[in-house]
């Protein structure tokens, strides 16, 4: 008889254990529901959703790679959209975005939009007919409220495919206003004032730089943004396009002086790794806890995007008075303009219901940028953006940087490269050269690579 | 017994009762330094699961800037990442509780369903005679080679579009919404825990005594009551140690998980808030020891209250009746 009770003791045990936790589950979980609520379909503030109107009832499903806290932040963006337009909006955010987007596609299981921040996977969806063209008005409120700068990255054969939707600024150099002010360093606005400052800072006992490049099976992936801002710096933007779409090798001499520029500071043992230890410590050293020494006096620059703000403890202070701040990364030579180097997203469509092209000219518009932008921490190269609407003192910075007429705006180049190369042999090339590998050997096995 | 005299007394001993094999190699693994050895072993492999649970109790900033072994010398404990994973009231915390559900409503059926067809068709292919019994047997088992992450594509399709042949619709699209769609997660994981179902208990049930089988049919019982009353019991322990299998792959699965049953709230497991919970840019990690403590809970205690099926004799006492 035993034999029989026990188990049956586990199971239970399990199921009550089960049960204990799905009935907390009911006390926390919480789902919105705005369905078929369009009762303030025709009041005052709907009238900026009236050309969306029409599809009441109607479900759109989302998919990116946002998730978390800032996934919350963009079903807050679309509420009011939905409760006046009717369309139900389902965003789904997955850390796997990019290895699920093309399974989904291929599954015939596509979402409806997706917001695809490599424009290099944009272009395979089109090349393959997965992705549909964007509607008319979508491209005219695109063209409208995008410099054309970033329009061309999601045109794959001259169709155009979806506007971009978040931003972010690359070419920042994390610094404390505080420490600065102590030692009376000023910000550098030019490379020339870098290098003399970094010298400065060396001599005084601490070590200037600090970086990281270690992030999981991404590692590598900070050190491919700094070749690239050198690569607009000591280049010019033509040449980086050509770099990207690989006219020229990617052991072109151009490409190994950028490289070369790089190492001044990375692998210079003078410079880095404040906190850490030598050069290959920056392999080593995950990218979220790379600028932290900062804060700690034992680093004086790191130089990472502007959503490097999230990564600070908590509690410190980003501002340009306050504990953290960034400065723009100069350029070699400003006369040339700002190169500056960013990410973002596109929204693009699987689909082309009309309820499918409403949402996505929607996110096309200046209402929406300023209704995500008042939520917080975003930053978009929407020209509608009214900066009043941009609290974070770095996020309004980047917005400045996007909306400055002087500023050379250039995509990411690992983004818009093969995959294979972008998202890997690049990658996995930088890790080889912070680790002492030469230049010319790390530049000839990624162009091996590139076929 | 002291360390001297072991080899001596415990060959006699062995030897008056029965010299197996499973005895030498017990007496040998009785050794001093075999015990070390397996402690040492035990303990190598222990020492980052104690590492995480260690850290799932420091606060966030000691997480993030010190190794867990500074518990020891600077102890802080907390239970705040618990309390964010699992009740965090907005959807940047884990709210694992409500994910926990999903896992249970994902897991159970996808350990009965491949075990109730698994357990039915290794009876037909171990004692029924049929014609080509052998090469089904075959087939089936042929199939365990195929890496099931080659057929998520085309199993996506076949729930997305349906199935036709030359313009003529075999099986319509599945066309499922929300809480509809943990079919399709059922669906997969029965299919790729098949063949491997099939094969295990096939050999274990081709192992009960035809004597057995005989004397049910002399005494005039059927299949489905051979199946029942004789079978069922007497592989109990291979059907525990599948399910144990089943349900640690189910519950830790990701893969599936995430082509099947997608990321929405509705239907995604744990394993897939998991994979969420450090934030888009992976800034919030610390969360992680506490959430992979949350999820290994569920796994540990079906496993120990299982495992004693492993250890279990299989036909311990069944044809002295």
């Amino acid at each position: 008889m035993a034999f029989h009770a026990r188990p049956r003791q586990a199971l239970a045990l399990v199921g009550a254990i089960g049960l204990a936790l799905s009935a907390t589950a009911c006390g926390t979980g919480s789902s919105s529901n705005n369905s078929g609520n369009n009762d303030n379909a025709g009041s005052a503030e709907c009238a900026p959703y009236e050309k969306y109107q029409g599809h009441n009832g109607k479900k759109v499903s989302i998919y990116s790679s946002i998730r978390d806290i800032e996934a919350d932040r963009l079903d807050q963006s679309w509420e009011q959209f939905e409760k006046c337009t009717g369309i139900e909006i389902n965003h789904e955010g997955s850390g796997d975005f990019e290895a699920q987007l093309p399974v989904r596609a291929d599954g015939g299981n596509a979402p409806d939009l997706a917001f695809i921040p490599q424009p290099g996977l944009l272009q395979r969806f089109a090349e393959r007919g997965q992705i549909k063209a964007a509607s008319a008005e979508t491209k005219a409120m695109a063209e409208e409220n995008y410099p054309a700068d970033w329009l061309k990255y999601s045109t794959v054969g001259g169709t155009f495919y979806g506007a971009p939707l978040g931003s972010n600024v690359k070419s920042f150099v994390w610094y404390s206003p505080k420490m600065f002010q102590e030692n009376n360093w000023t910000v550098p606005t030019t490379w020339d004032e870098l290098i003399k400052l970094s010298d400065t800072i060396a001599d005084s006992g601490t070590k200037p730089w600090c970086a990281g490049i270690e992030s999981g099976e991404a590692t590598g992936w900070p050190a491919t943004d700094w070749i690239e801002d050198l690569m607009l710096r000591t280049q010019t933007p033509e040449v980086y396009d050509q770099w990207t779409t690989h006219e020229i090798p990617f052991n072109d001499p151009r490409v190994a002086e950028a490289l070369d520029r790089a190492g001044t500071i990375l692998k210079n043992e003078k410079y880095v790794n404040g906190g850490f230890g030598g050069v290959r410590s920056i392999a080593t050293t995950a990218f979220q806890e790379a600028g932290v020494p900062i804060t700690q006096g034992k680093c004086a620059m790191h130089r990472q995007a502007s959503f490097y703000a999230n990564q600070w403890p908590s509690g410190t202070k980003v501002a340009e008075d306050g504990d953290v701040f960034a400065f723009y990364f100069p350029a070699i030579d400003p006369a040339k303009g700002k190169p500056v180097l960013g990410g973002g997203e596109f929204v693009t469509a699987f689909n082309d219901r009309p309820e499918v092209q409403a949402v996505q000219t929607y996110l096309a518009s200046g209402e929406y940028a300023n209704s995500r932008a008042k939520i917080g921490d975003w930053v978009s190269a929407n020209n509608k953006l009214d900066l009043a609407n941009v609290a974070n003192p770095i996020d309004k910075l980047s917005v400045e940087i996007l909306q400055d007429d002087s500023s050379v705006f250039r995509f990411d180049g690992s983004d818009l490269m093969p995959a294979a190369v972008g998202q890997g042999t690049f990658w996995k090339g930088m890790v080889e050269w912070i680790n002492g590998k030469d230049t010319a050997t790390v530049l000839q096995g990624i162009e091996g690579s590139w076929k | 017994m002291t360390t001297t005299t072991p080899p001596a007394t415990i060959g006699t001993q062995d030897t008056n009762k029965r010299s197996t094999r499973a005895a030498r190699v017990r007496g040998r693994l009785n050794s001093r330094i075999a015990t070390v050895a397996a402690i040492v072993i035990a303990v190598v492999w222990t020492i980052p699961t104690f590492g995480l649970f260690v850290s799932s109790f420091r606060p966030e900033e000691q997480i993030k800037t010190t190794g867990w072994w500074n518990f020891f010398s600077d102890p802080q404990f907390t239970l705040e990442n618990y309390q964010d994973v699992l009740f965090g009231q907005n959807a940047s915390s884990g709210q694992l509780a409500g994910y926990f559900i999903n896992s249970f409503v994902i897991t159970v059926p996808s350990v009965l369903f491949p075990i109730a067809f698994a357990s039915l068709a290794a009876y037909a292919l171990a004692w029924m005679n049929f014609r080509g019994r052998d090469w089904v047997y075959i087939g089936i088992f042929a199939l365990q080679i195929v890496p099931l992450q080659m057929a998520l594509v085309p199993l996506l399709s076949f729930f997305s579009r349906g199935v036709s042949l030359g313009g003529v619709t075999l099986m319509p699209a599945w066309n499922l919404d929300g809480a509809q769609n943990f079919a399709q997660v059922w669906f997969a994981h029965t299919c790729f825990a098949l063949p491997f179902a099939v094969f295990l208990l096939h050999n274990f049930m081709s192992q009960l005594p035809r004597d057995l089988m005989e004397a049910a049919r002399v005494d005039g019982a059927s299949h489905p009551k051979i199946f029942r009353t004789i079978v069922l019991p007497l592989v109990a322990p291979a059907l525990a140690a599948l399910g144990i299998f089943q349900f640690l792959w189910v519950w830790n699965d990701l893969l599936v998980a995430l082509i099947f049953a997608g990321g929405s709230d509705v239907t995604a497991p744990l394993t897939v808030r998991l994979a969420e919970l450090a934030g888009t840019r992976g800034n919030e990690w610390q969360r992680l020891t506490a959430g992979a403590f949350v999820s290994i809970v569920v796994p540990l205690i079906v496993f120990l209250s299982l495992q004693r099926y492993f250890v279990r004799g299989l036909l311990a006492g069944s044809v002295k009746g």
